[in-house]
């Protein structure tokens, strides 16, 4: 294992220093280890926190700020955090306007969550959860824990954020996740494995010549191996079963969403980006916004994910506010 | 009878047992999983180890919710609420209690999956943990009603964990992030069940002779 590390045990802690030394002015990391805004609570407004395992910057940490999340509770990496981090960071962003929870549906993330909010509740703030499965790799059936949560969750977490900055109520700002929810769609793919630090090998083997199709965030394994394609067949690979879900249709205006893994650089991201513009072409359906990067990574895996929203004004709007958290700027 | 410090001993058994699994219970969960599970139980294990020693009063049931709030506190995942409801619950069944009966330390253990089975909502055949737990209590029960002894009827509770370990093999996995795989979650031993197991064994160790 090759990593810029100190000592495996030490990753988050060191990480979530150096996040609070570089963005003082954006972000405070309070005990027991919770990222949360600088100016948080704000009197009147609703609180917004997710969170998760590490692993996956800047998701969810590096979307704490202006127009986004109040608070974000990392875990051990690839680990749901542990419910006293969810209900420290709900009390410290509560603001008397109650806190909407941001979950991906993952068994444990669900449980911590769950445990967190009745405590939240015991201590009198009011608190929603919405929970986000928008991975089409994953049969969405009683024989599955359901779908996974994946980059479904950045654009909610941009959304909601921009709402509830805007003054939304918490009935409005969970109803307007719930929305995303329902409006989105992802599958994602892996190139290599990813090591998690202190299991100090990879996750799973994939041959030099092997591709991973419907990849989770975490290195599980997907549904189907096979051998390497070009750009154009795996974007079709990703796009199709997406497009076939919702389904979204001719006509349809999307945020269309490629995202890296980690490890793939951002000219692959925009050579899948110009595959994904001509399937939705073919297709009759507007990309109207577009967001390509690494925002909810797999620590050093490479590969990629599309994610496509389907667009209304109100989505539009929220999308376009101003926003200013470490990982994602603009409008200001 | 099972005194307090039976329960004590064989709580630190079993951390050390997950110390020395950690790197096995890591890989298992990686063929399926994540590649967290023996990182995620040797974490919280350490901190239980941490607290034992601070204990005040030679109370089984208080002694149990420790080591259940604390893992909920430290490990995180599904393990975290699990293993933890199933201490806390557990412990809830025998407050005050400074020796217990097998009978009531039957009872407390069921208590403790009957919280399990609430939050994890799997059900015998999902591939999980319940998988140990279920035939472990099915076979302690049958040890209680044959008259075993403690040293007996704990063994015969971990042969029982383990063989449903093993029979967790061949199953396709419907909850926790194996479920994902579908079919390709086949031919593989479940992480979970596994760390049951050895919740058990390491009781039986401890246990031998009485």
């Amino acid at each position: 294992m090759k990593k810029l590390i100190n000592a495996p045990e030490s990753v988050v802690d060191d990480e979530l220093a150096g996040v609070a030394a570089a963005h003082a002015d954006l972000v405070r990391v309070i005990e027991p280890n919770v990222v949360v805004r600088a100016d948080a609570p704000k009197k009147g407004k609703v609180g917004v926190i997710s969170g998760g395992g590490s692993g996956h910057e800047p998701m969810h940490g590096g979307f704490v700020g202006m127009g986004m999340l109040d608070a974000a509770c990392p875990g051990a990496v690839f680990t749901s955090p542990v419910p006293d981090q969810m209900l420290a960071a709900t009390k410290a962003v509560d603001g008397g306007a109650g806190v909407l929870h941001i979950v991906k549906n993952y068994t444990g993330d669900i449980m911590n969550f769950e445990l967190a909010a009745e405590m939240a509740r015991a201590e009198g703030i009011e608190v929603t959860s919405v929970v986000i499965a928008d991975d089409v790799a994953v049969k969405d059936s009683l024989y599955t824990a359901g779908r996974r949560g994946v980059g479904g969750t950045v654009l909610a977490e941009k959304i909601v954020g921009a709402a509830a900055e805007a003054g939304a109520d918490l009935a409005t700002v969970t109803a307007l996740c719930q929305k995303v929810q329902d409006n989105v769609r992802s599958m994602g793919m892996a190139l290599t494995s990813c090591t998690v630090p202190a299991a100090g090998k990879p996750t799973f083997e994939l041959g030099d010549d092997e591709m991973e199709i419907g990849i989770g965030i975490h290195g599980e394994p997907g549904r189907t191996r096979m051998k390497l394609a070009s750009a154009a067949e795996i974007t079709a690979m990703l796009a199709t079963p997406i497009l076939d879900d919702l389904p979204f249709k001719a006509g349809d205006k999307v945020l269309a969403f490629v995202n890296g893994m980690g490890g793939t650089p951002l000219i692959e991201l925009y050579v899948i980006f110009n595959e994904l513009k001509k399937i939705l072409d073919a297709r009759g359906i507007t990309i109207a916004r577009n967001l390509i990067g690494n925002y909810i990574t797999s620590l050093e895996m490479a590969g990629c994910s599309i994610t496509l929203l389907r667009l209304d004004d109100e989505l539009t709007k929220h999308w376009d506010a101003p926003v200013h958290t470490p990982g994602l700027r603009w409008g200001r | 009878m099972i005194s307090y410090d039976d329960i004590l001993a064989w709580v630190r058994r079993f951390a050390a047992a997950v110390t020395a699994n950690k790197a096995y219970l890591t890989e298992l969960d990686s063929a399926i999983g994540d590649a967290d599970h023996g990182i995620n139980m040797d974490r919280g294990f350490t901190a239980v180890v941490g607290k034992l020693d601070g204990l005040a009063s030679p109370d089984i049931g208080a002694a149990l919710k420790t080591v259940g709030t604390t893992l909920v506190s430290t490990v995180g995942g599904a393990s975290g609420p699990l293993y933890g409801m199933f201490f806390m619950q557990m412990g809830g069944a025998v407050t005050g209690k400074e020796a217990l009966t097998l009978e009531e330390f039957a009872t407390a253990f069921e208590t403790g999956l009957g919280g399990v089975l609430r939050i994890g909502k799997a059900e015998p055949g999902d591939k999980t943990m319940v998988d140990a737990l279920i035939p472990a209590r099915d076979a302690l029960r049958a040890a209680i009603a044959d008259g075993a002894s403690v040293s007996d009827a704990i063994t015969r509770m971990a042969d029982g964990a383990e063989q449903g370990m093993l029979a967790t093999v061949p199953l396709v996995a419907r909850k926790g992030r194996a479920s994902y795989l579908g079919e390709r979650s086949a031919g593989h031993q479940d992480p979970g069940a596994t760390s049951s197991h050895l919740l058990l064994r390491s009781a039986a160790e401890v246990w031998a002779g009485r």
